[in-house]
């Protein structure tokens, strides 16, 4: 075990070197997902690259700018700032609190002039760093420690506490679930699992007391969205009217009825995937999701690949995250879960998410580009 | 460190599998509920999403009009202005409600109203502020528009009745459909459509109405009107052309006066009614309006009841109108020939009952023909007491008495045709010799109704055919009209030497000399009239006053007097038009009724008189039809 240099040469590639082991493919099919994405902002604006689509086309061209730049930098870079990537997450966290309660009733951002800061994005990436390098040097049999796991799971904790306070149940879900699939990943036993699981069960009707009445009311009108056709059980109704409209193969581009007579509510954002659904049919919806499930399979190969427990780690937590948001956006819009703002990946119209996802993916890249590290303890040379 | 490394390393694998594993399956949930959602249950949200876009708004068809034998409108639709309001296209709804207020009255109560309406729908639905608004109205608004933003003046339909009080009761009215005429046609159920609920507007209500189109748009999720997909125009309602006369129905009204009275005038080949007027009338404009309670409360009090159409539902006592019943049954069932005389000594005794004539010294020694002229009631006593009640009944109803003749028009009364079996049954009573000789002049139990007396006397004239009146110049087949065409109606088995004597029998009351109508003679070479007086007692005649001498009709107070009745035929030599006039307490009908009907026939056949007089007057079906014009 030895400290890490700096200029090590020993595993040192020129720009141009990790430039051309940056895994193509992937990021091909990350533009293909955000070209599908600007149609349909195109068609959600009747026909139109204003408002939406435009600006969502700048920002991914930001966003894949800081995917190169994230995967380019070495990874043992981010496995030495994660922890102050992460403190510096939680700062804006608590930040958020005290201005959010003087602004808007349930302001989750920062107003950095150029975008919208949410600290919990800032949160879903650093997180998942942060738990990397935790568990990186871990064996299994210190993972086998009760012990062991008490500061991941305050450092998981806290962030949520937070999160939940603003409040945001939907993100919230997603990181306790991205967290989970590290601490699973990294060999926590399966009974512990069972055991958080089943006193976390036995917490709901403790948790219910907790919940907003606007979150009371999401979870009663998923269970029963008939219950209530013209109050909050209306979008989801329309919503699984458009998807079932729009049949096999849909009723064509720039012709969902539903989307276009704002029958659809937040047809640009959360319930995308159903004017997709209802434009293009299931046929352009299962393209989609095959475009993801490959994405998806991208990322668990080159987790599988990188020889160091850091790069597994984020490889597989940020495949997971971004899996996470497929799955609860697509359920949520077809009735299988409760409203939840959770945006479709890469293709909602929104500024941070697109950004959060893509930084992620730049870790993704960056654990192929750097599959071969050996990463050390704190982020050193060796292993 | 190594074997742990690859301990560490094999169970990544192993849960990377797991986990890959249980993202497959949620995977597949997601094209599962895809699979239900866009092909299982395709169909379902397909049309439930058509149910979301398409708005199937009505469009009410324009009724029909409806229009005299000429042409003339009897029943039309007349524009209604109606002032609308958009509250979304006000700057402030009450400050235009004030500027309006200016301009048109404006209560408190329709600000109100407003108010609550604006509140209850979306704001860009046009809410109604007041309607029926002058033409002077209409045009200030008109100048004022740019000071009312969100105020449209819309153009809506309501009936009007040109002729008045003329057709009133025939024409019957239209109104908003009550809960028992909602049979799940949407149409009925549009805001301020309008069925006919009585008289030709009922009867015809359908051909009138016509079929809704509709228009298809398409909405969007809080209902405002993106674009029309589809319009089918619908099918307006047809015109309906009566056989009324409007000018004769004018005169005959007019002539009638203040009477409560009724005059039916009827084509005896055709069956089509010329005239059919009741008075005194009302105007149903005045009930599109709105009556008042006052207005209301004199319509229904009125003892001369203004509202009943007593041409078919007034039902009379036809007195001496009936003795041409009552010699065809005796002469058809052979109990008397046409040369069977009767002496008349003013009475006739049946037992130890007396039986009066109306001429107080008796009319000596009469047949038939001279019977029907003065008019004896000893006579068709006689007549009566040898026919019995059951054969006079039988020919009473192939004249079309004691049920409803079938007019085209709701609301007939039957009448009463009395019989041995009828008080038996009604009654429980056994019938009396003594009612056969009453009901052998018309009195007793014998109802009829004036259209019932002109069906009676067109089929006297016509050579005993069963004519149907009617009013309706078209017939309605599946929802359309075509014209009527000539009706050949059956005869009703009276021999025409029978029917021959009768009709010299009226012929002579008008046009001999002693005629109980000769008075009320027409004059005009070629329109000479044939009829038949009737005076219908309303009051039984006390055995007292009969030796203290009758008291005249004009002694006593208008409830107790006689009814004046009159029927009759023209022109005598080709029989074509036939009347029948009722004036309810009018007093004799010689002398009240039948100048009437000769009024009323001069001018009818001078309408027609060129069609008559082109006429060559052999054949009755010819003859009619050139009755159109």
């Amino acid at each position: 075990m030895r400290t890490w240099h700096l200029d090590s040469t020993r595993h040192r590639m020129t720009l141009g070197r990790k430039l051309g082991q940056v895994s193509w493919p992937l990021v091909m099919l990350l533009v293909m997902v955000a070209g599908m994405g600007f149609a349909a902002l195109f068609s959600a604006a009747g026909g139109s690259l204003d408002p939406w689509a435009s600006r969502q086309m700048a920002r991914f061209g930001m966003g894949m700018a800081i995917l190169l730049v994230v995967a380019v930098t070495d990874l043992k870079i981010w496995m030495r700032y994660a922890y102050v990537l992460y403190a510096l997450g939680m700062a804006l966290l608590v930040a958020v609190e005290v201005v959010g309660t003087i602004g808007m009733g349930a302001q989750r951002w920062i107003d950095l002039g150029f975008i919208q800061l949410q600290p919990s994005e800032v949160m879903k990436i650093a997180l998942v760093l942060s738990l990397a390098r935790y568990f990186h040097s871990a064996d299994l049999y210190a993972v086998g420690r009760p012990l062991f796991l008490l500061p991941p799971l305050v450092m998981v904790a806290a962030p949520v506490a937070f999160v939940l306070k603003q409040p945001d149940l939907g993100t919230a879900m997603m990181l306790l679930m991205s967290s989970a699939v590290i601490f699973f990943m990294a060999g926590v036993r399966w009974w512990k699992f069972a055991f958080v699981l089943v006193s976390g069960l036995a917490a709901i009707p403790l948790a219910w007391q907790f919940l907003h009445e606007y979150q009371k009311k999401r979870v009663l009108t998923f269970l029963n969205p008939e219950s209530d056709p013209l109050g909050a059980g209306y979008h989801i109704m329309q919503s699984k009217i458009a998807l079932g409209s729009g049949g096999l193969f849909g009723k064509g581009f720039l012709q969902g009825t539903q989307s276009h007579l704002n029958f659809l509510p937040e047809k640009q954002t959360d319930f995308i995937f159903t004017m997709l659904a209802e434009e293009w049919g299931m046929a352009g919806a299962l393209f989609l999701l095959l475009l993801y499930v490959l994405i998806i399979a991208y990322g668990y190969a080159i987790a599988l690949r990188s020889r160091s427990q850091f790069g597994r780690l984020v490889g597989l937590g940020m495949t997971s995250t971004f899996f996470l948001y497929v799955f609860i956006n697509i359920a949520m819009v077809m009735g299988l879960l409760p409203v939840v703002g959770v945006p479709l990946p890469l293709i909602s119209y929104g500024g941070t998410a697109m950004l959060t996802l893509l930084f992620g993916f730049g870790l993704v890249v960056c654990v192929w580009v750097h599959r071969d590290s050996v990463v050390g303890r704190r982020g050193g040379d060796d292993g | 460190m190594r074997t742990q490394d690859q301990e560490r390393n094999r169970l990544f694998g192993r849960r990377a599998a797991l986990l890959a594993g249980g993202k497959v399956v949620l995977i597949s949930a997601l094209v599962g509920r895809m699979y239900y959602l866009q092909v299982l249950e395709a169909d379902r949200y397909r049309m439930l999403a058509e149910e979301n876009r398409i708005n199937l708004r009505l469009l009410p068809p324009p009724r029909g009009r409806i229009l005299d034998r000429n042409g003339v409108p009897l029943a039309v639709n007349e524009q209604n202005f109606r002032l609308l309001v958009v509250s979304e296209q006000t700057d402030n709804l009450d400050t235009t409600l004030d500027a309006l207020a200016r301009l048109v009255p404006l209560g408190e109560a329709d600000r109100a109203r407003i108010h609550r309406e604006v509140k209850r729908r979306r704001s860009f639905v046009p809410v109604k502020i007041r309607e029926n608004l002058t033409w002077d109205e209409v045009a200030r608004i008109e100048i004022n528009s740019l000071d009312l933003p969100g105020v449209t003046i819309d153009v809506g339909e309501s009936r009007h009745y040109p002729s008045g009080e003329l057709a009133a009761h025939l024409l019957g009215y239209v109104a908003v459909p009550s809960e028992s005429d909602l049979n799940g046609d949407p149409l009925l159920e549009l805001p301020g459509f309008r069925i006919g609920k009585a008289g030709i507007e009922r009867v015809y209500d359908l051909p009138l109405r016509g079929t809704a189109g509709n228009s298809q748009v398409e909405v969007n999720a809080v209902g405002r009107v993106i674009r029309e997909l589809a319009r089918n125009e619908g099918r307006p309602g047809r015109d309906l052309n009566l056989t009324i006369d409007l000018r004769l129905q004018e005169f005959a009204s007019r002539r009638l006066g203040e009477e409560s009275a009724s005059v039916v005038v009827m084509d005896i080949h055709s069956g089509e009614l010329l005239v059919m007027a009741s008075t005194p009338s009302f105007d149903p404009n005045a009930f599109n309006r709105g009556l008042t309670s006052e207005e209301w409360k004199a319509l229904i009090s009125n003892p001369r009841s203004p509202l009943a159409n007593k041409a078919i539902a007034g039902q009379y006592t036809p007195g001496s109108t009936f003795k041409m019943v009552v010699a065809l049954a005796a002469l058809e069932s052979g109990t008397m020939s046409r040369d069977q005389r009767v002496f008349c000594p003013g009475h006739m005794m049946l037992g130890n009952a007396k039986f009066h004539c109306w001429k107080k010294g008796g009319h000596g020694s009469l047949n038939m023909v001279e019977a029907i002229k003065h008019s004896c009631d000893v006579f068709f006593y006689e007549a009566a007491r040898r026919t019995g009640i059951d054969r006079i009944a039988d020919m009473a109803r192939k004249f079309g008495m004691g049920t409803p003749t079938g007019l085209d028009l709701p609301g007939e009364r039957p009448g009463v045709v009395p019989s041995r079996n009828w008080k038996q049954a009604t009654l429980g009573q056994p019938w009396h010799l003594g009612e056969t000789l009453v009901n052998g002049i018309g009195q007793g139990f014998i109802l009829a109704t004036p259209l019932q007396m002109a069906v009676m006397t067109a089929r006297i004239a016509n050579g005993g055919r069963a004519v149907v009146p009617h009013l309706a110049r078209d017939l309605v087949q599946g929802g359309e009209m075509a014209p009527r065409p000539m009706p050949t109606f059956q005869p009703i088995g009276v021999s025409p030497t029978g029917l021959a004597v009768v009709r010299q029998g009226m012929n002579a009351v008008t046009n001999e000399q002693g005629g109980t109508a000769w008075a009320a003679r027409i004059r005009e070479a070629g329109m000479e009239m044939s009829g038949k007086t009737g005076t219908a007692q309303v009051r039984r005649i006390t055995l007292r006053e009969r030796e203290t001498g009758v008291r005249k009709n004009e002694d006593l107070p208008w409830k107790e007097r006689d009814h004046a009745l009159f029927v009759a035929y023209a022109p005598e030599q080709a029989p074509r038009f036939a009347i029948a006039v009722v004036v309810e307490h009018g007093g004799g009908g010689s002398a009240v009724a039948a100048p009437i009907a000769r009024d009323i026939m001069i001018e009818v056949q001078k309408t027609f008189r060129p069609a008559v007089a082109a006429l060559a007057p052999q054949d009755a079906a010819s003859r009619s039809q050139g009755g159109g014009g």
